[in-house]
């Protein structure tokens, strides 16, 4: 029990800090220290990511293998974690002054949190379960936050609603995985799936799938995305561009691999098909998006087709790539969100794309940085978006999936032109009233961090690929 | 020195950063140093690259000065030149100058426009030095970036839908090259491009979706590849995007476009195509034949009809490349020869014409031919410069446009007479719409008012075309400057090219035994 317990310290860790500093919160009943509340725990989550990143040696288990903390875990939770924690610094100050920032904000994303890192290590189906509703009660709430507007408590309530029908084919899923493998326990079902699987089995990973597909909003369950990206205050948006799709890719390949790994075949077809779809959906609706949170709703269900694509190959290297894939989408995302953050008139913000017109003029800088990263999400080389889409291609190509491969990179090309069009209004449009740009010294940073990242990152990835590489193979055997 | 290549390809790189970093302010100032910091950053690259070429042994068909250091993924960061690359190494330092000098008009965002054209040479060097499958691309299509910008920043009125048109184009181009890549990586466990040469890919045909594929793995990855590089080039039918992006781009960008980056297409085929594909490239060479023949002729007679004198010279360009397609896949010497002289020789010629119209063009901000005639009169020096490219541009023996043109004609001649026939035809019309163009241009009378005041080319403009003048005429009058030091390298490349087919096809006749036994 008590070995038990050391193996789950960081969560539980997170999750005590998160009720301490609920009761602090409560009793002082002050909003005026959420802002030092959002800096505590964004400490909190890098010093928990500095920690599973350099302890931890072979893998263990918990709960009699309810719980894994393997090489696996590990990377997507110091990814998660990371993520999160820039996402809190960076939205900070614009829920302060947008007077959202309450203290409940960053105790529901440690708690988010929390559920994310039990979804990575999940070795059950319960488990997975426990910590999927951990993850999205919290967000079903922060998407929300805003209460007094309208768009906000619809976005909130649009993701609950189709949340819990997701949840709901999930649980059906698992009921009839149970039904016939008899355990909920992953290393239970692939014993009772080694090779050919029962009728019902495969039908429970059917529903299992299309719960798990909603959650990275694949196609075609991704008809939540834009809404609730549009309609969530901009740093809830970050976070869900980030960390969550991260934490549900993780648990893709780990229910698909850990799970369901002795009937690849099975899978991979739904999966390639997940990813087909994704890719060209987010390739040509984000065509016509006028908001440019909207058009980074579709770019990610585009890029969730890619880190699929790298899923679908079924093999360790195809891991290696989603989360190499993954771990660069994140990092530009969040320069990207510090620079629709950054965005404002009048100290409203702004979200139009037209907004944009001639913004290279005024600050050139940004501007810069921003083109970065948008020819990064395109994909275009020597930028780091281009090695994580060569990975997935690589992977996809050894798992014999050579037709995706030809689909995603002609996705690709179509993509390129929405981000091709931002370009085009930084650099070739014409006057108008334009934006602000807010000073904010830390939405900045986080902007050039992430842009200097793009292009330095492709002399060696930063030993991502090697870390990657030991993560994927203690996940796959 | 064991990193001279590294080194000339990021000279440029590094003064653009430093530009960009502690460059401030917009005024005069500042936009002259940014002028002279990339003047005398791309001429100290050309200078570097001197000693490349000073200290290149022909006779070694091997690369030379190769660096190689491990990179992720198992790829490899691999540089080194051979007597196919080593001339579009100098072609390209030798340009780059001469555009930057080009540019000294410029007005608007000048420290941006320097920053793109320096981003811009690292990236072409990049190209014909890596020795990378992936290194390749890196930089093949990172080349896009800073073009799209400078055809979208500085271009002319229509410059958005021709960067778009651009930068799409191309990039649909090149992206099933890279799956081809990944699929070579694949099966050769490596990227490098010494070991892929002498890599034998299965050419054995099979039937994908009832389509019977002849030469198997090989044609399909040949067809990919051909995608990028025949809208680089670009050959017709694929070639509409060029003069789109040739008439909006500002001058520079359109000497840089039609000298360097349309020489990667042709690079490209010799030096994956060809060498690693030869069966899908013995496959196919009828068809690419005669799209170079409907090509040199077809987009001349498109522009005998043009009226904007950039789109024209674009077309031109077309026909050009045409030839020089044709000369590649002749596959015999004298045929790559050809080719490879005429895409140095087309570099001088296509990018002098460019700066060409750039100076009517600063004087008078219009490319439109009618607005134009009689400027002999008023401008004696441009008359005489205009004439002597048009006449390379015409192929007349004595100029460089003669020997290319020549070459691939001798070439293609023993492979396929009949395209060899048609092609001639283009010389003729070539000469076509280049001495009507320069009449109407420069002879005939004075009549309209506007230019009744324009002024001839003032001393910069004569100093920047002094250096295409003398390599045109240079190249024309001693062509084995170039084939001396390509020639061992095309003949390698020859041999083992028809090695390569006859093993094949003795491969192929086992097989067909075993199967009748």
């Amino acid at each position: 029990m008590q070995a038990d317990l050391i193996v789950i310290l960081p969560e539980i860790l997170i999750s005590l800090y998160a009720l301490v500093a609920l009761l602090v919160g409560a009793y002082t009943k002050q909003d005026d220290i959420a802002g030092l509340m959002t800096w505590i725990t964004a400490a909190v989550f890098v010093l928990m990511a500095f920690w599973i990143g350099t302890t931890g040696g072979s893998a263990q288990t918990a709960f009699d293998g309810m719980f894994h903390d393997d090489g696996f875990a590990r990377f997507s939770k110091v990814v998660i974690l990371l993520s999160a924690a820039a996402v809190l610094v960076m939205g900070q100050d614009y829920m302060a002054r947008h007077g959202m920032l309450r203290f409940e904000y960053p105790l529901l994303i440690a708690l988010a949190a929390v559920g994310m890192m039990v979804m990575v290590s999940a070795g059950d189906l319960m488990a997975l379960y426990m910590g999927l509703e951990l993850q999205s009660l919290a967000l079903y709430v922060v998407a929300s936050l805003r209460r007094d507007s309208a768009k906000s408590t619809e976005a909130g309530l649009k993701y609950f609603v189709l949340g819990a029908l997701s949840s709901g084919l999930l649980l059906y899923g698992a009921s009839l995985t149970y039904g016939f493998a008899g355990t909920t326990l992953f290393s239970g079902i692939i014993a009772a799936a080694d090779g050919q699987a029962p009728l019902g089995l495969l039908i429970g990973l059917v529903f299992v799938l299309a719960g798990l597909a909603f959650k990275v909003s694949a196609v075609p369950f991704h008809m939540w995305t834009p809404d609730v990206y549009e309609g969530a205050p901009t740093p809830i948006t970050a976070f869900f561009a980030t960390a969550p799709k991260m934490a549900a890719m993780a648990l893709f390949a780990r229910v698909v691999h850990d799970a369901y790994g002795g009937v690849v075949a099975d899978w991979q077809q739904v999966i390639a098909v997940f990813s087909l779809g994704s890719m060209f959906l987010g390739a040509i609706a984000a065509i016509g998006q006028r908001d440019i949170k909207r058009l980074m709703a579709y770019s990610s269900i585009a890029h969730m087709g890619y880190a699929l694509m790298g899923l679908a190959a079924g093999t360790v290297f195809g891991v290696q790539a989603m989360l190499i894939y993954m771990a660069i989408y994140v990092t530009m995302n969040v320069g990207t969100f510090a620079f629709v953050l950054s965005m404002e008139r009048d100290g409203r913000p702004v979200t139009r794309i037209d907004s944009l017109h001639l913004y290279s003029k005024a600050e050139p800088g940004r501007a810069f940085a921003m083109l970065v990263l948008l020819f990064s999400l395109a994909g275009v080389p020597p930028l780091l978006g281009f090695f994580g889409k060569l990975y997935v291609l690589r992977a996809a190509y050894e798992g014999g999936l050579l037709w995706l491969a030809i689909a995603g990179v002609i996705a690709s090309v179509i993509g390129a032109f929405y981000y091709l069009r931002i370009v085009y209004f930084m650099y070739f449009g014409e006057e108008n009233e334009g934006v602000e740009t807010e000073r904010s010294p830390i939405l900045a940073a986080l902007l050039m961090t992430s842009a200097t990242i793009m292009v330095v990152g492709i002399v060696n990835l930063f030993g991502v690929e090697g870390l990657a590489g030991v993560a994927a193979a203690t996940l796959v055997n | 020195m064991d990193n001279l290549l590294s080194i000339t390809t990021f000279i440029p790189a590094i003064a653009a950063v430093i530009l960009g970093l502690f460059l401030r302010g917009d005024d005069e100032d500042a936009q002259r140093n940014a002028k002279w910091v990339a003047l005398i950053a791309t001429t100290v690259t050309f200078i570097v690259s001197l000693f490349i070429l000073f200290e290149f042994d022909p006779n070694d068909t091997g690369f030379q000065f190769v660096e190689e250091r491990e990179w992720l993924l198992g790829l490899k960061y691999k540089m080194g030149v051979d007597g196919i690359s080593i001339l579009f190494v100098m072609l390209t330092t030798f340009i780059m100058p001469l555009t930057i000098a080009a540019s000294w008009n410029v007005k608007t965002r000048v420290k941006e426009y320097m920053i793109a054209f320096l981003v811009l040479e690292t990236l072409m060097l990049g190209v014909f030095m890596s020795l990378d499958l992936i290194l390749f691309y890196l930089f093949f299509e990172a080349g896009l970036i800073p073009m799209f910008l400078i055809i979208g920043i500085w271009g002319g009125a229509n410059r958005i839908y021709a960067s778009f048109k651009f930068f799409l184009y191309t990039f649909l181009g090149s992206v099933l090259m890279l799956v081809a890549m990944v699929a070579m990586f694949y099966d050769a466990q490596t990227t490098d491009i010494e070991v892929l040469m002498n890599h034998q890919f299965s050419s054995d045909s099979f039937s994908v979706l009832g389509l019977y594929i002849v030469g198997g793995a090989q044609t399909l990855m040949f067809l990919a590849f051909f995608a990028s590089f025949a809208v680089k080039m670009p050959m017709w039918p694929v070639h509409t995007w060029l003069p789109d992006a040739h008439v909006q781009a500002p001058t520079a960008g359109s000497v840089v476009l039609a000298a360097i980056l349309l020489k990667m297409g042709g690079y490209g085929f010799l030096r994956f195509s060809i060498p690693m594909f030869p069966v899908g490239a013995e496959v196919l060479t009828p068809l690419i034949l005669w799209m170079s023949a409907i090509a040199i002729v077809y987009t001349s007679l498109v522009a005998l009809a043009q009226e904007d004198m950039k789109k024209l010279i674009a077309y031109s360009s077309v026909a050009h490349m045409g030839y020089v397609t044709m000369g590649i896949f002749a596959a015999n010497q004298q045929g790559i020869d050809g080719a490879i002289f005429q895409m140095i020789s087309h570099g001088f010629i296509s990018g002098a014409l460019f700066l060409i119209v750039g100076v009517i063009y600063d004087r008078m901000h219009t490319r439109e031919i009618k607005a134009y005639g009689g400027l002999v009169n008023r401008m004696p020096a441009y008359a005489l410069v205009f004439m002597l490219f048009t006449m390379a541009n015409v192929g007349l023996p004595g100029t460089s446009g003669f020997v290319g043109e020549f070459l691939t004609l001798v070439g293609v001649f023993q492979v396929n007479t009949w395209v060899a026939v048609v092609a001639t035809a283009g010389v003729i019309l070539s000469a076509g719409y280049g001495l009507w163009l320069y009449r109407r241009v420069v002879f005939g009378p004075l009549i309209k008012e506007s230019l009744k005041s324009i002024s001839d080319m003032t001393r910069r403009e004569k100093a920047i075309f002094a250096p295409f003048v003398v390599m045109t005429l240079l190249l024309g009058v001693y062509p084995s400057l170039v084939t001396d030091i390509i020639g061992p390298s095309v003949e390698a490349l020859i041999v083992n090219y028809e090695t390569a087919l006859a093993a094949a096809a003795e491969a192929a006749e086992t097989a067909q035994a075993q199967l009748s036994e």
